[in-house]
């Protein structure tokens, strides 16, 4: 019964959502108070009745109702619970809704927290909302209904893939689409700028931080959705240019170019045009993202939920969505009046070098992603393009980007001083070089690239303590004196030195696991054993163990260092007895920054058993990194000049995402 | 600088990385890419010694052996034609004679490719999707 009442929410919530979409955007061209106010209660409403029904469709996974066709495709009885709720968006239909849902949200908290905008760009901003939010709902009743019952009901379900029964899937989806779906909002407005033909600097002010919200969950999805990875495959790589981790990065690079732009906008008034058209981009590469996930265009490590007929839907949305909205850009970009000049010199030029850097980086990205799928559709040949592509064209790009981050914060607005900046981070440069000198030869001179990747993440790790030093006058002023005012420097200075110091710290896991691995496959025989950097590895035993849901062999080794036992690491070949799937669990023992990683391979025919095992030196620091970035969002967002956002705001602050979630 | 130099040295700086990216690109595209082969499109197209492809195909009922330690030697067939594949690591969770599988590697001067990848099937529903489709074209496998 619920089921069916889930889908009545879906239904209703299409309708009001074409409501939200047409009624304000009326209102605001007739200059109706009356109809603009219909959307703030269409939105509040729209994502009650979302959220209603995927309630519906979580208790049937929790329930195990297999009268569902979704939840018997998907689920088993025998599945722990909390895979019985992840595995709710572990499909493709489920995980629809849980777009829809994060989408509502994000008008939800428009509507709510946009009540000090000016009521015609409000009204604007939630139509648009309510455009996407129905175009999404219409994909999903017509092509990926959730509730679709099953008539006779089955006693058992099929069981998740079982590459999804694993916490990642409880945080990764959740987060990467609060990233995605959050651009929705800096879309939204630039929409609503285009239609009135007007952006200034209050606009600015509240575009950044929801900008800064989406751009901060989508740097965790993405650093949890590589972890993920890494553990799960248990082929021990952190990033793999798969076109689906591309998915979500083209977003992020357009992301963090318009975090920095947007900043330009309010304080300078100046990049104005650029801003709104990067706020389009943003989200369309999200779109794009999703169709290229959703579609199953793709052969990839994600090809769980593939069907080609939604394909041709989604792209429909693509085409309307971002072909409408560079339509309009294109008739009303030149009508927003252009802002104020600057040297090439200064702040603004530096954060304009980051926003042209990050933008053909992500051209790049895009190319690589799509040329297989042109050269396919042209030719008919299948290529495919991966690491060694991108190493040659991101990662050169990528470089000067790194190589000029800590230079920004240190220019001033309009006219900066190279030079002067240049000599505030001598200090900064030489300790950076002596690290990676010393990096070098406590690492007896393996890589020379490997120091000067080292080089490069302490240059930006300590470029951004120079910044703060400088702002507090560290070394200047009396240090009681210094200190007070290092406390007293606004939250969003931190944001800044935080996010670009964790840009170093994931530069440094990123140096340390690519140059200095080491790895080993070999047969090992029980009570054998084998070295790898400065730890050896003691194979004990194979022991069979029952879980919930599967059996497996585990391979039990035990870790000494210099003749100390350190500990045991597991790993193991499991089967998934609802589908006869076997999967391997990869056994990681951490050590400070760096880990060891054991996978396991076929028995032979001796009674060896293959094992890979790597020593993953400073790996850590590639996710902490992203962390601390992440972080640095969130810093940001709680500078009380962030909140305070649109004029003649009184009642309360405008809370940003961040601290809703 | 006047307003005119201003807005050129930016724009001048834009088309630069531009043109760098796309050089990069059309370099690198040219370079390195791998193409995908199954073993029919060997005769007609042979690779050289040393080009890096993917080779796509099922792997041959009773073609597995394995060697020394983690040495595995196997067959990639379309039924038809085959072409030896011998490959040092651990297979995939899901490899097994008669199933799916991509390949990437090389031919070795004695005409064995040497794969350095093995990718099968994510699950037992999926497979390669350059196999499934050539496959089905051809008539071997069906959904």
């Amino acid at each position: 019964m619920s089921v069916e009442l889930g889908h009545f929410a879906l239904v209703l919530a299409l309708a009001l959502a074409i409501v939200q979409a047409v009624v304000p955007f009326a209102g605001a061209r007739l200059g109706s108070q009356t109809l603009m106010r219909v959307g703030e209660p269409a939105a509040v409403t729209g994502l009650a009745l979302v959220v209603g029904a995927f309630a519906a469709l979580v208790a049937a996974y929790v329930q195990s109702d297999f009268s569902v066709l979704n939840v018997w495709e998907n689920s088993h009885s025998a599945k722990p619970l909390l895979f019985k709720i992840t595995g709710t968006w572990g499909n493709h239909e489920g995980s629809m809704l849980l777009w829809v849902m994060i989408l509502s949200f994000f008008g939800g908290l428009a509507a709510v927290f946009g009540r000090n905008l000016p009521p015609t760009l409000k009204a604007n901003v939630l139509a648009v909302q309510g455009l996407i939010a129905s175009a999404f709902l219409l994909f999903i009743l017509l092509t990926s209904n959730p509730f679709t019952r099953l008539e006779p009901a089955p006693i058992e379900g099929r069981d998740l893939n079982p590459i999804l029964q694993d916490i990642g899937l409880a945080v990764h989806p959740p987060l990467l689409y609060l990233g995605y779906v959050g651009f929705s909002i800096s879309f939204a407005f630039a929409i609503a700028a285009l239609i009135d033909g007007r952006v200034d600097a209050a606009w600015a002010r509240w575009v950044r931080p929801w900008t800064l919200a989406a751009w901060a969950f989508l740097t965790g999805g993405i650093a949890m959705g590589s972890y993920w990875a890494y553990y799960e495959l248990g082929w021990g790589g952190f990033w793999f240019w798969d076109p689906v981790e591309n998915a979500s990065f083209m977003p992020w690079l357009a992301g963090t170019a318009l975090l920095h732009s947007a900043i330009v906008m309010e304080k300078r008034s100046a990049l104005k045009i650029w801003t709104v058209l990067l706020a389009i981009l943003t989200f369309s590469l999200s779109l794009l993202g999703t169709f290229l996930v959703r579609s199953g265009v793709l052969t990839s490590v994600h090809a769980f939920a593939s069907d080609p007929t939604r394909g041709v839907f989604i792209l429909a949305i693509l085409v309307f969505f971002i072909g409408g909205a560079l339509t309009l850009f294109a008739f009303r970009g030149a009508a927003l009046a252009p802002g104020g000049l600057f040297h090439p010199i200064s702040r603004e030029g530096a954060l304009v070098l980051n926003n042209l850097l990050l933008t053909t980086a992500a051209a790049t990205v895009l190319v690589g992603t799509l040329y297989p799928l042109l050269i396919e559709a042209l030719t008919g040949d299948k290529i495919s393009v991966g690491a060694p592509f991108f190493n040659l064209t991101f990662v050169p790009l990528f470089l000067p980007l790194l190589t000029a981050v800590p230079f920004g914060p240190m220019l001033s607005w309009k006219r900066g001083d190279l030079l002067g900046a240049a000599q505030r981070l001598q200090a900064a440069f030489l300790i950076a070089a002596a690290g990676g000198l010393a990096a070098y030869f406590i690492t007896d001179r393996a890589s020379a690239f490997a120091a000067l990747g080292m080089v490069l993440g302490f240059w930006l790790i300590l470029g951004a303590l120079t910044d703060l030093a400088l702002k507090s006058g560290i070394g200047k002023a009396a240090s009681s004196v210094a200190l007070r005012r290092l406390i007293g420097l606004p939250l969003s200075v931190f944001g800044t030195a935080l996010a670009h110091a964790g840009l170093g710290l994931t530069v440094l896991g990123i140096v340390g696991v690519t140059a200095l691995e080491k790895e080993q496959i070999l047969t090992m025989r029980p009570s054998e054993v084998t070295g790898i950097g400065d730890y050896s590895l003691h194979f004990e035993a194979v022991r069979p163990v029952t879980g919930p849901n599967y059996t497996e062999e585990q391979a039990v080794f035990t870790i000494y260092a210099g003749g100390v036992a350190r500990g045991e690491i597991i790993s193991a070949k499991r089967l998934y007895t609802a589908r006869g799937m076997p999967t391997t669990e990869a056994g990681i023992r951490t050590f400070g920054l760096s880990q060891l990683y054991v996978s396991i391979g076929d028995s032979t025919a001796d009674g060896g058993l293959v094992v890979r095992i790597w020593w993953k030196p400073l790996v850590i620091l590639i996710w902490l990194g992203a962390l601390v970035m992440m972080t640095g969002g969130a810093v940001s967002l709680l500078d009380r000049r962030l909140r305070v956002g649109a004029p003649a705001r009184r009642r309360s602050a405008p809370v940003p995402a961040a601290e809703k979630a | 600088m006047t307003r005119k130099q201003k807005r050129l040295t930016i724009i001048g700086t834009g088309m630069g990385f531009l043109a760098l990216a796309a050089a990069l690109t059309f370099y690198a595209l040219g370079q390195r890419t791998s193409y995908f082969y199954m073993p029919a499109d060997l005769l007609s197209q042979p690779a050289q010694a040393g080009e890096r492809i993917r080779l796509g195909g099922l792997v041959e009922a009773g073609s597995v052996v394995r060697g020394d330690g983690t040495r595995v030697r196997f067959a990639v067939t379309d039924s038809e034609n085959t072409v030896e594949v011998v490959y040092d690591g651990i297979l995939p969770d899901l490899f097994r004679e008669g199933q799916g599988v991509v390949t990437e590697g090389a031919f070795g001067p004695d005409g064995v490719f040497v794969a350095d990848t093995v990718l099968a099937k994510h699950d037992e529903t999926y497979m390669p999707r350059e196999v499934a489709d050539r496959l089905m074209e051809e008539g071997v496998w069906q959904e």
